[in-house]
């Protein structure tokens, strides 16, 4: 099937040299990182996670997001996600390897990366986080190519897949549920040690991943024959108003807790993140631009009459999509480590090399979306 | 693709409950096969622990003399720059070793006083808890070490620590140690360090170095909890100690009189 990547217009083969370009960049300021040491990153010794770890939160979540295809459709027999549901298996394979790209770049000795295998350790949660992206990566793997494969044959797929396929279901909870421990179990770090972290995770986890889905299947209609369907898209739009409500409501409680009780490490992060502390507050433009975003796009999803108009679908997406980029990823990690165990205000801004590396990975995740949604469309055009 | 709906449900209850049945069936069998599985069961004689007697600490030279005794003997490097920043033992003023103590009444004396901040080996250390590879792990004597060579830097202990004690090698170390020490490792960038108690004098029947630096005045006492008539159990029986953030149940080695 590969060989469908293989040929495309010229705005196909630009866009993807576009990316390897910056896949290039990125590649070599991470060989610059790796001659140097993390130093050459923003990250220190209070602030010991950064950008890199941020946008591994994050994607975490779009990679878990394809759930919320896969439930629908093959537990509640919804057959307008037929045509979709393998964007959102190809979105999960793109976001986990991002998600282990990611923390690749972040580890001081990459080339020891064997020795989590080599000495696993089950009381690290990280061990276990291991286990279910790896796990996660695969099952999509094996789930996306077999299924797509029948589609090509004109074939219903082999019935194998389908325990594979309810595997994956509660296999996508734990990848969210798992990162959300590597925070919650931390004593001493009190905007992570909350027990509604990886309830939180799974709301703007359905909000981010449904409405990049959007975004995709909606830039797949304008540049390819192959049309997603309407009702389709609509009911993603449905998906996300719901997450998008609740990721908003999960967030006033963690408020509640921390400004009720009034207890000063509860409301340090926050304090921070949205005021700033003795002066400091570099994040402050950012979680306030979250946080209108979110209310903005509420405001645009919750009228079915506006959600229904593609067009405001699409910029709520938007919106939802940098909202919870900003949130659950420089917010959260930064604002865990803010103020640090000695109650003191150290920042973080991140470099440019650092910068430029995240970008390059990002880039391979967009390639290789990229790539799985160009098979995808052909095969689609062909059958449909 | 049509699917019967029903049957499907009943099926996938079925594979949820076997899966999660062998996954969970599965952590016994990892527990088994992981070294630390061995070492869980030893009691050991000795549980190292260390007194700081703030009431000692008057001159800038009581605090340097032990920072840099320590220091220099374990090739801690110097970047000059707060970032990049490794440090074993060093200096906190009261207000931010002790934060949730924080008084607007208490002494001025107590506090301008810089503390002597240091790993505090805990009895539950969340940074072992955490480690992924056991490249930090719990000795039977209640020392929290180091394995530098196996540390992968992935810098989850010092997420974890709620203490502050750990420190990364940002970059590479070598050239920013004064002076070398032959007798103690020196690290390589891109893996964590912190106070390791001086396992390696302890073996050779030697104090702590920062304890040894200071011994004229006994600032800092040091010794065996497990043994009641050890010098540190004497000075804790006779003398009300602190330690820090007591409340989250790491059980910290570190006693503070104040």
């Amino acid at each position: 099937m590969f060989e469908k990547a293989l040929s495309g217009d010229r705005r196909y083969w630009g866009w993807i040299f576009f990316l390897l370009l910056i896949m290039g960049t990125g590649f070599i300021f991470y060989i610059k990182q790796l001659n140097y040491g993390l130093g050459i990153t923003g990250m220190s010794r209070d602030i010991s996670w950064g950008l890199y770890i941020a946008q591994f939160t994050f994607l975490v979540g779009v990679a878990a997001s394809a759930v919320m295809l896969v439930i629908p459709y093959y537990l509640h027999d919804y057959k307008k996600f037929g045509k979709i549901i393998i964007f959102g298996e190809f979105l999960a394979i793109s976001a986990v390897i991002m998600c282990l790209m990611f923390v690749f770049v972040d580890m001081g000795q990459p080339m020891r990366a064997m020795n989590m295998i080599l000495y696993p350790t089950p009381n690290s949660i990280m061990f276990w986080d291991m286990v279910v992206l790896n796990g996660y990566l695969l099952l999509n793997l094996i789930i996306g190519w077999t299924t797509l494969s029948a589609e090509r044959n004109e074939l219903p797929p082999p019935k194998w897949v389908k325990p594979l396929i309810y595997i994956s279901i509660p296999w996508a909870i734990s990848i969210h549920t798992v990162t959300a421990f590597l925070y919650a179990g931390l004593p001493g770090r009190h905007l992570w040690l909350t027990a509604i972290m990886a309830p939180r995770f799974l709301a703007s986890a359905f909000a981010s991943g449904p409405a990049l889905l959007i975004i995709l299947c909606l830039t797949v209609k304008r540049i390819s024959s192959f049309d997603p369907g309407k009702e389709a898209i609509q009911t993603l739009g449905k998906i996300v108003t719901y997450a998008v409500i609740i990721n908003l409501f999960f967030f006033v409680l963690e408020l509640f807790t921390a400004f009720y009780s009034k207890i000063p490490g509860h409301m340090h992060p926050f304090q921070y993140l949205f005021f700033g502390i003795e002066g400091h507050g570099k994040l402050i433009p950012w979680m306030w631009t979250a946080f209108i975003l979110s209310i903005m796009a509420i405001i645009l999803l919750i009228n079915p009459n506006m959600r229904e108009n593609e067009n405001i679908l699409i910029v709520s997406a938007v919106l939802v999509f940098i909202s919870t980029w900003i949130d659950k990823g420089m917010g959260l990690v930064i604002g865990g480590f803010i103020p640090n165990p000695f109650e003191e205000i150290i920042e973080y801004s991140p470099t440019v090399p650092e910068v430029l590396i995240t970008l390059g990975v990002w880039a391979t995740g967009l390639l290789i979306i990229t790539v799985l949604y160009k098979i995808a469309v052909s095969i689609k055009e062909k059958t449909v | 693709m049509s699917y019967e709906s029903k049957a499907n449900r009943r099926q996938f209850l079925k594979i949820l409950g076997f899966s999660t049945l062998s996954g969970l069936g599965s952590i016994p069998a990892i527990w088994a096969l992981t070294p630390q599985f061995a070492i869980r069961n030893l009691q050991s004689e000795k549980r190292w622990a260390m007194v700081v007697d703030m009431k000692k600490f008057r001159t800038e030279e009581d605090y340097k003399k032990c920072i840099d005794a320590c220091h220099t003997i374990h090739n801690v490097p110097d970047f000059g720059n707060p970032k990049d920043e490794v440090k074993w033992i060093w200096k906190m003023p009261y207000r931010n070793t002790f934060p949730e103590q924080e008084d607007e009444y208490i002494s001025d004396g107590v506090k301008q006083m810089p503390f002597m901040v240091l790993c505090n080996h805990c009895k539950n250390p969340p940074c072992v808890r955490v480690c992924p590879t056991k490249a930090t792990f719990k000795r039977i004597d209640g020392i929290v070490q180091m394995d530098y060579h196996r540390c992968i830097g992935c810098r989850f202990c010092m997420a974890a620590c709620p203490y502050g004690s750990r420190s990364f090698n940002f970059r590479e170390p070598r050239p920013f140690i004064k002076e070398k020490n032959p007798e103690y490792p020196t690290r390589t960038r891109g893996v964590v360090e912190k106070c390791n108690f001086c396992e390696e004098r302890l073996s050779k029947g030697l104090s702590p170095a920062c304890v040894e630096a200071c011994k004229d005045n006994k600032a800092l006492i040091f010794g065996d909890l497990n043994d009641p008539d050890s010098e540190v159990r004497k000075v804790l029986e006779s003398n009300y100690t602190i330690r820090r953030k007591p409340e989250l149940g790491t059980q910290p080695g570190v006693y503070y009189i104040v």
